[in-house]
């Protein structure tokens, strides 16, 4: 499997300090495309190029070269990542480009992209040996390091927990709360809040549960499907034995009702909170009943240690 | 969306899969002239978004006019599970000889479609034991994995080819409506083993829609959520007097769970996506204004690159146009939360510094 540490971070040079990866951005001239590049690039993500058809050979605030199609911008700079902001009807057209380029990391940004689509997607990701994450994603980040997505800086800080979430806003929120409880993140991996996710939250979990430094995982979950139920299955399977906290979000919503995200339904007693919780428990791993509670529960966790 | 079983039943239709007579109606007197080319006996059923009618009273047998009379207006306006009812069902009643299972469905955790059928049907799923569950791919069928899904839940000999017949239809309606679920439950054994569905659950996927024309007339939404789609915000409309609105799914499901902990209802889950602006704050209030039964409202922003200052003057301006008169608690979090607190300081929207306080405010309000 590929090493989404080594994709993000590349190489440590003989000073310390790690060569910034090259990523491309795929709508780089649309208004979002265009707002976040520029946090990126603000936040020290190396964007090398951008991806706009129609308006190949213009130039990105005057330093990002633009080009027609994915493989043309990946032939020039070599990059293995590529951040998303297309409309979710271009998205499979898009991602298949992305792949087809040899794409490593594709983060797709949009929201409402059919379930065929990201299914027919996740089958080619599959033969070409590549991560997706999302769509309907935040993106990922190495807090201090490189961020490939939409999030806000400021919650996050460099530290040894890693957190996984299906939600956007509440990933911003729960980093807050670690970060100024003094639990800094390793890396922040949204997978999204659709039904089907490129990166899974199993997938999200093998990618960090081998990371040397790594103290603790959160996850935050929230109603519908049973992702998070076969996550806890395979901690308690792989007897993993480092602090695991979890947040599930929609305890209280109604059944059969769509929450926001096309992902979050309760039918029946599939992706109930319910069931999602009494799988934690069973793998001893702590429920929040809200946001705040997620350090102390984690604080707990590390002290029984 | 999801489909009334009325609905369902005319793709069923359309795709070969065998229904009993019916017409749906939503008044009484078109209803009586259904009746009359139905013919009595027939049964009466409420179309309602959600499960577990049977046990609520939303499916009467009826015999005669004296019957209709009395079960019609009883099954038009009851409510179940919260839900209205939609539309009414009449439907001519089928002698069969066995009840069995039959779905596809998409597996999200394998990333596929899945077959599940059972020798069991006309019960929920989640309770019959002896499941065949098959998973195929991208969701086509073939006849030889339809034929091994007919063995193995144990049907006649000659009803098999039906099974199949069924199964393979059912598949191409999955994936050519690109539905989530597609539901027969129960799917009937008649006496010369041909096979009939009694009922039908279709689940699509909302993100698909601009690919369905053809589906549009099934979209039944109230004004408010219709206005809430245009506007790209996320609303569940719910029987409390608080109204919720914050940005991100996830975040606004968060509040809800915690309103409801504290002994608040919620009035509606209002999600205005991961990015506010002024416009969709001011927006949002407007359609809570336009809600009944709201009492107060309730606001959670993580404000991360949206800067707080946008909906300090959103709530401002809909002071201004007179738009909420309602009084609101909220919480804003993120960049420049100390201005907006200084520009929100004469108004009436109260802020709190935490989630938590805001919400033993809102709470503490509706019970005054």
């Amino acid at each position: 499997m590929t090493d989404i540490f080594e994709l993000l971070k590349g190489k440590q040079n003989s000073k310390g300090d790690f060569q910034k990866q090259p990523v491309i951005v795929q709508g780089i001239t649309g208004k979002y495309g265009t707002q976040h590049t520029k946090l990126m690039i603000e936040y020290g993500t190396n964007i090398v190029a951008g991806v706009t058809p129609g308006k190949g050979g213009q130039k990105f605030e005057d330093a990002v070269p633009i080009y027609e199609t994915v493989k043309e911008a990946v032939d020039k700079t070599g990059a293995k990542i590529s951040i998303m902001f297309v409309p979710a009807k271009f998205f499979l057209g898009a991602a298949k480009d992305a792949l087809e380029a040899g794409i490593k990391l594709l983060v797709a940004i949009p929201e409402h992209v059919p379930v065929q689509d990201t299914m027919k997607i996740v089958e080619i990701a599959k033969q070409k040996g590549a991560i997706v994450i999302g769509p309907n994603t935040p993106g990922v980040m190495i807090p201090g390091l490189i961020k490939i997505g939409i999030m806000p800086a400021s919650p996050f800080k460099f530290g040894n927990t890693a957190v996984l979430s299906k939600s956007g806003t509440l990933l911003y929120e729960i980093g807050n709360n670690l970060s100024s409880s003094g639990f800094g993140q390793c890396i922040t991996i949204g997978i999204g809040g659709d039904p089907i996710n490129g990166t899974r939250l199993v997938d999200a979990f093998d990618m960090v549960k081998d990371y040397p430094n790594l103290d603790g995982i959160v996850v935050v979950g929230e109603i519908g499907g049973d992702a998070e139920e076969i996550l806890a299955q395979k901690i308690i399977d792989e007897n993993f034995e480092k602090p695991v906290v979890a947040y599930i979000a929609g305890r209280k919503a109604p059944k059969e009702k769509r929450m926001g995200h096309a992902g979050a339904i309760v039918m029946g007693t599939y992706g109930s909170a319910e069931s999602k919780i009494t799988m934690f428990s069973k793998a001893n791993i702590p429920v929040a009943k809200k946001p705040v509670e997620v350090p102390i529960l984690l604080a707990g966790k590390m002290e029984k240690k | 969306m999801r489909l009334l079983e009325y609905q369902a039943k005319e793709l069923f239709k359309e795709y070969g899969i065998r229904v009993p007579d019916s017409i749906a109606s939503k008044d009484i007197e078109s209803g009586r002239k259904d009746a009359e080319k139905i013919g009595y006996p027939f049964v009466i059923k409420a179309q309602v978004p959600v499960g577990g009618r049977g046990k609520a009273g939303g499916i009467q047998k009826c015999h005669n006019e004296d019957e209709f009379e009395l079960k019609y207006p009883q099954v038009l306006n009851m409510s179940i599970k919260g839900e209205k009812t939609r539309a009414v069902l009449l439907e001519k009643m089928s002698e069969y000889e066995k009840e069995i299972y039959l779905s596809l469905f998409l597996n999200r955790s394998k990333r596929c479609y899945t077959i599940i059928s059972s020798a069991e049907g006309g019960v929920e799923i989640e309770s019959v034991k002896d499941q065949v569950i098959r998973e195929v791919g991208s969701g086509d069928v073939t006849k030889k994995v339809a034929e091994e899904v007919a063995k193995e839940i144990g049907i006649g000999e000659n009803s098999i080819p039906h099974f199949v017949d069924i199964l393979q239809k059912l598949s191409k309606l999955t994936v050519e409506k690109e539905a989530e679920l597609t539901e027969i439950n129960p799917l009937v054994i008649l006496k010369d083993g041909s096979m009939m569905a009694l009922d039908g659950k279709i689940m699509t996927d909302d993100n698909s829609n601009f690919r369905h024309k053809e589906l549009a007339e099934y979209h039944e939404q109230t004004e408010l959520e219709k206005k809430a789609e245009e506007s790209g915000f996320s609303l569940v409309e719910l029987d409390g007097n608080i109204a919720v609105i914050g940005n991100g799914a996830g975040l606004v499901m968060s509040t809800l769970d915690m309103l409801t902990d504290n002994g608040g209802k919620a009035a509606c889950f209002l999600d205005v996506g991961g990015t506010a602006t002024e416009e969709s704050v001011y927006e949002a209030l407007t359609l809570i204004s336009k809600m009944k039964n709201v009492k107060a409202v309730l606001v959670n922003l993580y404000g991360g690159i949206v800067k707080t200052t946008i909906v300090a003057s959103a709530f401002l301006k809909a002071y201004d146009d007179k738009i909420i008169i309602l009084p609101v608690f909220a919480r804003l979090m993120g960049a420049e939360s100390e201005k907006s607190k200084e520009m929100l300081k004469d108004s009436e929207t109260k802020l709190a510094p935490s989630i938590e306080e805001a919400i033993n405010k809102a709470v503490m309000e509706v019970n005054k």
